[in-house]
């Protein structure tokens, strides 16, 4: 088998903060640097991209010295938390944005899926839109018109195919977006998150769809994914990112497993970004106390809002390694944080009973009402149990068997 | 499967003058597309539809008639007013048109600059055949006016055989639209403050332009400053024009070939800009 896409060195930088005040000074600084022949001075300074450790430089490494091959028919799962690169490593593969070290080199035409229905113009047709979604994505107008019958069948719009597409249903939309990027004849198919959108039907649709694509037609599959589920079903070989490294390469399932037992970095305090007005988390850490199989966990988190806003409740959800949900806290129902122009702080106690070894991850939601969502902050913390909730048991805990063993007695 | 032009290569820099022409040619469908989007999305759901190009050019020369003609006695060597400025608005608007939508052509397509890669001059290219498609229904007017005068009122005109030019004339105000747009557009994806700058300083560089006045009156009122408005390569172009098809105007094969110099290089200034930043803006922008 030949290589399809080899990655050598590659390495992304990116500047934090603000871009924009007194970048003109900053360009002369690094033009005037460049022609003494001297290193970027902007550059030489970054520093690996773990987002909670307060930072030294305004430059990060987004990515640093990634190396792999992909062989040609391969389908590669890109694993890792929010953060860890998978995204930038996409943009670059497309050729979205450019890397700021280090090289790609491959063959084979490559079709990106980071959106879907990208280009899409609400005013004009289904037909229309395919045509132009399709050459946006590089497809010629005949090979467009040659699959068109395809395209629509596998979408299921038949009916709507003269109707703009404003008029559609989000899951026609999804669907048709999704067909066009799928019958793009490429040898090389890059898939971000995609597959989050779309009904559970759809979604096992697609994943058939992609399978086809890599073992039938033997085209090359990058696929980005929390699902690990449809990582484990579709790749046959994984990357793990972590921090912008390449942390482990190799079989899918290894890679998996790699990932749930890393229990890399939890990261125990989450400081929203930047300034923002409109009511919002500030600040969220926890820590854990106890012996298992009862543990607590205890979280403290700060709230801020610009202006006055009607008060809020807060929901905490834990969700396991492969990404589902496992259960959610609601520490009160009623209104109790309030919104009056200052910071406030905040803090309640979980009950973890049960959970096995491994890292889970914590979302939070701020807001007033179901229907009113003030804030969702989705995998900012994580932590991973390391004692097991029975001492004496001998035999394996895995994912298989659930993540949390029922406390439960003879009686 | 194993075709040599199929391999790539990506890597931090390219060749300031890989132009990367061949890609745009690849992608020419979607140029097409691209067009036919502005024109479709531009009319629908609105009751006068294509007239609407009419108007903005109509109501112009009405205007202006009224301001520059008759209200500030500007002269229009000899000819019909209305004729005169329309003549001057058209080519013009064509311009301007090209310049101020390419310059946003960045900030405009972020979204999806972000999400998919195409050949990025594929945009600007799209921009400039989308209002040329404006410009000639805007020409079919313009000829109106003229048939009108001609034939209906007798006005005293001839063109001339510059019309023969027309499209090298045309030509020339796209891509020096284009190019000095492109720069214009590279600069702003880090310095937001350009933006600005392009809505009214185009609308000064029209005053700075043979457009509400012929050249010939520039020269005799102002003769020491009167150079900055004769070095202005559109003040070539839109001489050119009016001499062609109302046959008044100044029109020397020197000012054309200064001009055709001067655009070609602001092109290609603009395409080696574009594409150096069209790399990396996603990151800034």
């Amino acid at each position: 088998m030949s290589l399809a896409i080899k990655v050598e060195n590659l390495s992304k930088a990116y500047q934090l903060g603000q871009i924009g005040t007194g970048t003109i000074s900053r360009d002369l600084e690094r033009w005037y640097a460049r022609i003494r022949k001297k290193e970027d001075p902007f550059l030489r300074i970054g520093e690996d991209n773990n987002q909670n450790a307060k930072s030294t430089s305004d430059v990060v490494w987004s990515l640093r010295d990634i190396n792999f091959k992909i062989e040609q028919g391969d389908a590669v799962g890109i694993i890792g938390r929010n953060g860890a690169g998978k995204s930038t490593l996409l943009k670059i593969l497309s050729k979205i944005t450019s890397p700021t070290t280090g090289k790609i080199t491959g063959h084979g035409r490559i079709a990106s899926l980071l959106e879907v229905g990208t280009g899409f113009h609400p005013e004009l047709s289904g037909r229309e839109n395919i045509f132009l979604n399709g050459a946006i994505l590089g497809m010629r107008k005949k090979e467009i018109a040659r699959k068109l019958d395809e395209i629509v069948d596998f979408a299921g719009i038949q009916r709507y195919l003269d109707t703009p597409v404003k008029r559609y249903s989000s899951g026609m939309y999804v669907r048709l977006a999704f067909a066009v990027a799928a019958h793009l004849e490429s040898e090389i198919l890059i898939v971000d998150e995609v597959l989050a959108v779309g009904d559970a039907e759809f979604q096992k649709k697609c994943l058939g769809k992609m399978s086809e694509v890599s073992k039938g037609e033997g085209r090359t599959v990058l696929f980005v994914s929390h699902n690990m589920d449809a990582v484990m079903n579709l790749c046959k070989s994984g990357i793990v990112l972590n921090s912008g490294k390449s942390d482990f390469v190799g079989n899918v399932h290894d890679c998996i497993d790699y990932y749930q037992n890393s229990g890399l970095n939890s990261i125990d305090n989450w400081v929203a970004k930047k300034d923002l007005h409109h009511p919002h988390f500030s600040n969220i850490k926890y820590e854990i106390s106890g012996e298992q199989p009862n543990l607590i966990l205890t979280i403290h988190f700060k709230t801020n809002s610009a202006s006055n806003s009607p008060g809020a409740f807060v929901v905490f959800g834990i969700k396991s390694s492969l990404g589902g949900t496992i259960m959610e806290a609601v520490p009160s129902l009623n209104p109790f944080v309030k919104f009056n122009g200052e910071e406030t702080s905040y803090s309640c106690e979980v009950e973890l009973t049960g959970f096995i070894p491994g890292t889970y991850f914590i979302y939070a939601w701020l807001g007033a009402s179901e229907a009113e969502s003030y804030d969702w902050q989705d995998n900012i913390l994580s932590f991973e149990i390391t004692q097991a909730p029975m001492a004496e048991r001998t035999f394996p805990y895995s994912a298989r068997t659930g993540f949390l063993v029922a406390q439960s007695k003879l009686i | 499967m194993n075709k040599q032009q199929d391999i790539w290569e990506i890597a931090p820099s390219t060749h300031l003058l890989d132009l990367k022409l061949k890609e745009v040619w690849a992608y020419r469908d979607l140029l097409g597309l691209l067009v036919r989007r502005d024109f479709v999305s531009f009319y629908k759901q609105t009751i006068l539809g294509p007239l609407w190009f009419f108007i903005q050019p109509l109501f112009t020369t009405i205007i202006f008639t009224f301001i520059f003609g008759n209200l500030a006695g500007i002269s229009t060597d000899g000819l019909p007013k209305p004729l005169f400025y329309m003549a001057g608005i058209t080519a013009w608007n064509y311009f301007a048109d090209c310049l101020t939508k390419t310059s946003t052509v960045f900030k405009d397509n972020a979204a999806i600059f972000g999400k998919v890669y195409f050949p990025r001059l594929i945009m600007p290219l799209s921009i400039v055949v989308s209002n040329l498609v404006r410009f000639g229904v805007q020409m079919v007017l313009f000829l109106f006016f003229i048939a009108y005068y001609y034939f209906y009122k007798g006005a005293d005109f001839q063109p001339s055989w510059a019309i023969l030019l027309f499209p090298l004339v045309v030509m020339l105000m796209a891509l020096l639209g284009l190019g000095a747009g492109m720069i214009i557009s590279a600069m702003t994806t880090k310095y937001r403050d350009l933006s600005f700058l392009v809505g009214f300083g185009v609308q000064l560089l029209m005053y700075a332009t043979a457009v509400i006045y012929p050249l010939s009156t520039a020269v005799e009122k102002y003769p020491k400053y009167s150079w900055l408005i004769k070095y202005n390569p559109m003040t070539t172009l839109i001489e050119i024009f009016r001499y062609g098809f109302l046959g008044k105007g100044a029109f020397s094969w020197s000012y054309l070939s200064y001009t055709s110099i001067i655009t070609l290089i602001i092109l290609l200034v603009g395409v080696i800009v574009f594409n150096k930043v069209e790399k990396n803006f996603v990151d800034t922008v």
